[in-house]
């Protein structure tokens, strides 16, 4: 490791101890907000792991988010609660790899429909596995506060980070920037294309998995519409693209600044909330498509160039 | 542009003529959040927001709530959770801490109230649910005593619909066969598995089970499979869109059952004005009384106001969620939370669906369980403790 | 038998639900996201129309379908031609496209909401029973498995008789071969993206005689078409007719022979069975 690197990590570290800090305000509004932008940038970021560099734009976020939720929902009465967590980890995980091994050979937006219709039917094999057995709703009564959730997700932000630093330093991330430049390439200089996106794809999975038993108490009530909603798919998307997937901190950028005009957008237009959010999806795609980071990158191009004029 | 809403210019008007030097007091600022969007939007439309709409526009037309000798006006600022708990829990903090809320009005639908809970409590809000229903209602008042539940519990509401089964069958009307099915969704689930045992104790005869999923387009397998097993009631514990669609294949079918019930929006004003004659007979969650002049009365208002009648299930319960709440504050003569909350424990409540008086675990024993609709209205067949209840028909054709 | 005309039936709903969808796709090369809301736009004219002044759906379509292809060609015009300017290559079109009409759908149901509230809505037009071989069906739904029987067949021979419709194919299997033998390709684009939206409206119409429909419920029927449309191919008429029909048996073999609980799970199986063992779609060519 560099200088560099710890400079990095340092940095980050602080970041993370300064964000930690949030639910001590005792603001219940802000930490509120901080749930959702925890959530999101775990969610986005390991997201963008996988589909940054393959360009595949995979819509599976919410099927594995419900399988984690109903990991929780279903398990909370016969397990401790931390034994849940990695066990919605290990059922993300496996669906991913399943998942994975099954369509990555599907590319463009077959791939994307697919993980669309993924969500939905994972739905309703738990709907018709709970309806065979006679399930008497889902309870997750915890003592689990706003706080101890927001924690958690802090954590798991923490690890996905490490995660995708340590992909991009290691073989597998160099694999993967070739396969972003040109797959054909990449398999002719023996890589085994399949098996990386695999792996990636997994890693998104368990996340997303994971995420979904973290909230699972917040929700208190778990039913499906809610566990899968498809909503959430589109919104890591937008939200991950938006701050740009070239670089591991990219979603965050989206994140934030999105989360807080999903809020503006909330409290002043009750009535209008779904239009105008459906006007700044517009927006987003039409004046940054290449999200903040390719703003930031064409910023500086045009700085260096006319530094390099002068 | 915040709309802190649904207070017309002409009322505001003549209220503030009325109420002479009181409008000079602060308003009683009142949260409400519940789905304008996304796939519960349709109930909410039906049941929750012109209730908020009526009472706002009562109350303040009255001069406001009488608050320890005070006239206050009330005014409500709303909020579209889209049907995403995630947006009920941020916007009800956001009414807590942001637009300081005096109260918030309990969320739609059992999903989003459980979510909201929490934070209710935290702030220390009474939450009157009137769409929310459990059979964890004692677990629950434990956990989170504000919480209130006035719509009943799936173990009253469809033991009541088994018993009104019963009651044909000892009348020789029908005989031991039934076809169940149900939605698979949260609420359908739990109606069935709650069902199931009850009928087989009552020693009928499940000739047909099955569930559908929420969002079939074309029911008329389930249907015909249903009357292919030939039974003498038909039970559905269906949602909106499938009450109506299960309603129309028995149309189709021909089903001949002297009993025919189906669960959420039977009780609907569009339900009968869509099925009109064919709807006689059909039975379903809820009712009311009709003939109770507070109801009329209710009703009558709701449509005038709103432009819309009021369903008769959770509509009525609804407006009586605002009724208590409303009687507490000024009861309590104070906008104390804690205060408040208390007096709801401890006192009953002259609503338009009869007294409410909360037991020990905050829930509300009488209600409504089993509708049918009687002469083009829908009618309470049977209830936990309510007064008339009208006698049941037999189902007799789709004419 | 029964099982056969039930899913014939089912299948013809489907069709009605997904072959606009194929033509947005397919020659305009967008994934239209906002086509389930399109639809319950047609629908919710309908209702409006025939509650209101008692026009009975089957003549709205005379109305809703110009009206859909003049907002739809607007659509195109001024939403997403930019983005087909500004695209590299089609795989960036398709994020972009799928990312801007998901916006659309949320302007779309906020409008809707706005215009028109968020109850359900719903009527009662031909809700009578017919005999067909000794077994009941609606009449509703039989006539608007005619209306798609009509429609897909009127789509077809257009496009493989007129010469519009052969220019058609041929943006929809090149768009850069067909521009270089002259085609006008962003002018046919947009009307066959106005041509998939006013079918899409069109079926909306036809299916609020038997649907009941909420502004919010669109993203249900977008799901479907999507399926549809990719189970039977892009950019052919014929594989999305057979993919409807088969998701209708599919679906009702299912219900009737196994559990009604399952059509929806084993619809989704039988997507992903064709597209794990043909890709492209049952009738689709494998994209260069």
């Amino acid at each position: 490791m560099t200088a560099r690197d710890w400079q990095k990590l340092i940095t980050a570290a602080v970041l993370l101890g300064i964000a930690a800090l949030l639910p001590l305000t005792g603001n219940a509004y802000w930490l509120s907000l901080g749930v959702s932008v925890a959530m999101y940038t775990v969610l986005a970021t390991s997201w963008a792991l996988f589909s940054g560099p393959t360009h595949y734009i995979s819509l599976a976020t919410a099927a594995f988010f419900g399988v984690g939720t109903y990991v929780m929902g279903s398990g909370i009465e016969v397990m401790p609660y931390w034994t849940l967590l990695p066990l919605a980890a290990l059922a993300g995980g496996l669906l991913a790899a399943l998942v994975g091994l099954a369509t990555l050979r599907l590319s463009g937006v077959y791939f994307v429909i697919f993980t669309l219709g993924l969500a939905e039917m994972v739905r309703q094999c738990v709907t018709w596995y709970q309806n065979q057995t006679g399930h008497k709703g889902t309870y997750v009564l915890t003592e689990l506060t706003e706080a101890d959730i927001y924690w958690q997700l802090l954590g798991l932000a923490a690890l996905v980070y490490l995660a995708g630093w340590a992909i991009q330093r290691s073989r597998l991330g160099f694999a993967l920037r070739i396969i972003g430049d040109d797959e054909e390439v990449a398999a002719h200089s023996g890589i085994n294309t399949a098996l990386v996106k695999v792996a990636l794809f997994v890693v998104s999975g368990l996340v997303a998995a994971t995420v979904g038993a973290i909230i699972a108490p917040r929700y208190v009530y778990i039913e499906p519409a809610t566990a899968f909603a498809p909503m959430l798919s589109f919104q890591v998307v937008i939200m991950a693209l938006l701050g740009g997937t070239g670089r591991l901190w990219g979603p965050l950028i989206g994140v934030i600044p999105f989360t807080l005009l999903w809020e503006v957008i909330s409290a002043s237009f009750p009535n209008q909330t779904t239009l105008l959010l459906g006007l700044c999806f517009l927006l987003i795609v039409y004046v940054l498509p290449k999200g903040f980071v390719g703003l930031m990158q064409r910023l500086d191009l045009m700085r260096q160039g006319r530094e390099a004029f002068a | 542009m915040k709309r802190r809403t649904t207070l017309k210019a002409g009322v505001a008007l003549a209220a503030m003529t009325l109420a002479g030097a009181a409008f000079a007091a602060d308003p009683i600022v009142i949260g409400a959040v519940a789905p304008k969007t996304g796939p519960l939007a349709g109930g909410a439309a039906v049941t929750h927001w012109p209730n908020i709409q009526l009472w706002v526009s009562e109350v303040n037309g009255r001069g406001g709530l009488d608050v320890g000798g005070e006239k206050r006006m009330i005014e409500v600022i709303e909020y579209d959770d889209q049907t995403n708990p995630q947006e009920t829990i941020k916007a009800v903090t956001r009414l807590a801490t942001q637009d300081k809320a005096d109260f918030v009005l309990a969320p739609y639908s059992t999903g989003l109230n459980l979510a909201a809970a929490p934070i209710y409590q935290r702030f220390g809000y009474p939450q009157i649910t009137s769409s929310a229903s459990t059979d964890q209602i004692v677990e629950l008042s434990d956990k989170f005593p504000g919480m209130f539940f006035l719509l009943g519990q799936n173990r009253e509401i469809v033991g009541d619909a088994v018993s009104i089964l019963n009651a044909l069958r000892e009348a020789g009307e029908i005989g031991d066969d039934v076809a169940m099915v149900n939605v698979a969704d949260a609420f359908g689930i739990e109606l069935a598995a709650t069902a199931k045992p009850i009928f087989e104790e009552a020693g009928f005869n499940l000739v047909y089970e099955t569930s559908y999923p929420l969002g079939t387009q074309d029911l008329s397998p389930v249907m015909k499979a249903a009357k292919a097993a030939d039974p003498d009631a038909f039970v559905a514990w269906s949602y909106p869109p499938d009450t109506f669609g299960l309603t129309e294949q028995a149309i189709i079918e021909d089903l001949d059952v002297k009993a025919f019930y189906t669960a959420v929006a039977t009780a609907f004003p569009a339900y009968g004005e869509r099925f009109g004659a064919a709807a006689e007979g059909v039975m379903g969650i809820g009712g009311v009384n009709t003939a109770s002049p507070e109801f009329q009365d209710y009703a009558a208002r709701h449509m005038e106001v709103t432009g819309q009648a009021p369903d008769h299930w959770a509509s009525g319960m609804m407006y009586a969620s605002l009724q208590i709440l409303e009687q507490a504050i000024e009861g309590a003569g104070t906008i104390d939370r804690e205060v408040v909350t208390q007096y709801i424990k401890d006192h009953a409540f002259e609503t338009v669906m009869g007294t409410v008086d909360f037991d020990e675990h905050n829930n509300n024993p009488e209600y409504w369980t089993v509708g049918q609709w009687q002469n083009g209205e829908f009618k309470g067949i049977a209830s936990t403790g309510r007064d008339g209840a009208v006698p049941v028909l037999i189902k007799e054709g789709w004419e | 038998m029964d099982i056969i005309i039930t899913g014939l039936i089912l299948g013809g709903t489907y069709a009605l639900i997904a072959i606009g969808l194929n033509l947005q796709y397919g020659v305009a090369r967008i994934m239209n996201l906002a086509n389930g809301e399109m639809l319950v736009a047609g629908g919710y004219t309908a209702f409006a129309l025939y509650t209101g002044a008692g026009l009975s759906p089957l003549l709205t379509i005379f109305l809703v379908a110009p009206a859909a292809f003049a907002v739809n060609w607007a659509i195109y015009r001024v939403m997403l031609r930019p983005l087909v300017k500004r695209a590299p290559n089609r795989g960036a079109l398709e994020q972009d496209s799928i990312l801007a009409t998901f916006g659309l759908s949320f302007v779309m149901v906020g409008l809707m909401v706005w215009a028109f509230g968020g109850d359900y809505f719903n009527y009662a037009y031909l809700s009578r029973r017919v005999e067909i071989f000794g077994d009941g069906f609606g009449l509703n739904r039989v006539v608007a498995f005619l209306c798609a029987t009509a429609l897909c067949a009127a789509l077809f021979i257009w496009m493989n008789l007129s010469r519009a419709g052969m220019v058609i194919r041929a943006v929809a299997v090149s768009p850069d071969s067909a521009r270089l033998v002259g085609i006008d390709v962003p002018r046919l684009s947009a009307i066959a993206f106005a041509l998939g939206g006013a079918v899409t409206a069109v079926g909306g119409a036809v299916l609020s005689t038997y649907l009941t429909l909420d502004a919010s419920t669109g993203v249900i029927f977008t799901m479907k078409a999507l399926i549809i449309v990719i189970m039977g191919g892009v950019g052919d008429i014929r594989g999305t007719i057979v993919a409807a029909l088969i998701l209708g048996l599919g679906e009702t073999l299912v219900a009737t022979l196994i559990d009604p609980g399952l059509t929806l799970a084993a619809a989704y199986a039988l997507f992903i069975l064709i597209l794990l063992f043909r890709p492209q779609g049952l009738f689709g060519r494998r994209q260069a």
